[in-house]
């Protein structure tokens, strides 16, 4: 297991991708409070955890893997599909600690803005890497044992 | 008018941020975490506790739980499409979407 940091990523992308994200990040966020203005609080927090912007991430790694294997001369669009199906098991993680994170802040409300924000922030944070380290080990696990057989 | 310019600005700011960071990191399962960051919900609650204060901002995020669950379900039916059924992830990110809706409204009206 090791998490490391690349920038390579970055010089790879295109500078329209950066705003693709930036533009639908804004307008999700319209969206959501439209919504809450609409229909209530209750209904525009369900879209807090919308997942319109996880179809863009998702496409635009599908989109680096396959123009990299085009690249090296191979066709891609397995290792494109691997790729984004690896962040969708990221995102699937991702999403209990969002529960956590939705779950502290209330709780936490009674403690004023800053402090409930950073609670909760952190418990995002601290759920997401224990359940990112837990698949890893479940994952070895099953593979040595798969070995052993 | 205005609010909404912040909204934009600070929902954009937000998203690119934790997009960037699942950008640079390895390997690529623990970048997949930041694709279900709370990034809209950082800026979306923040303003709300300003405009209405904490109980508004309580009852959002109880509601965000909900969604929340709806999120990973519909992240694993992604991944299954994914490799199961070999769709593009355009078309399976859409095609998954009802899966979030009915998972997050089924939650909402059952748990409240």
């Amino acid at each position: 297991m090791q998490i490391g940091l690349s920038t390579s990523p970055l010089a790879n992308s295109r500078w329209y991708e950066y705003v693709i994200r930036f533009v639908l990040g804004g307008a999700v966020t319209v969206f959501t409070g439209m919504i809450s203005s609409e229909f209530g609080a209750s209904i525009g927090g369900l879209f807090l955890a919308l997942p319109a912007i996880f179809c863009a991430s998702a496409t635009l790694i599908e989109r680096h893997e396959i123009r990299r294997k085009r690249d090296a001369g191979g066709e891609g669009a397995r290792r494109g599909r691997g790729a984004a199906a690896l962040d969708a098991t990221g995102a699937a993680l991702g999403s209990v600690a969002m529960v956590a994170f939705a779950i502290v802040l209330l709780v936490t409300t009674s403690w004023g803005a800053a402090a409930a924000f950073a609670c909760a922030s952190l418990a995002w944070v601290v759920i997401a890497v224990a359940m990112w380290v837990l698949r890893w080990i479940v994952k070895r696990g099953i593979r040595r044992a798969r070995a052993r057989r | 008018m205005s609010e909404y310019l912040i909204r934009f600005l600070l929902g954009g700011l937000f998203v690119s941020l934790f997009s960037i960071i699942g950008d640079i990191v390895r390997p690529k399962s623990f970048a997949g975490l930041f694709g279900a960051a709370p990034s809209v919900a950082l800026a979306t609650l923040g303003i709300a506790w300003a405009e209405h204060g904490a109980s508004y901002v309580g009852v959002q995020a109880t509601a965000m739980i909900w969604g929340a669950i709806a999120l990973a379900c519909y992240s694993i039916v992604v991944c299954q499409l994914l490799m199961r059924a070999q769709l593009g992830a355009l078309a399976a990110t859409l095609v998954a979407m009802p899966v979030w809706l009915l998972v997050a409204f089924e939650f909402h009206a059952v748990a409240g």
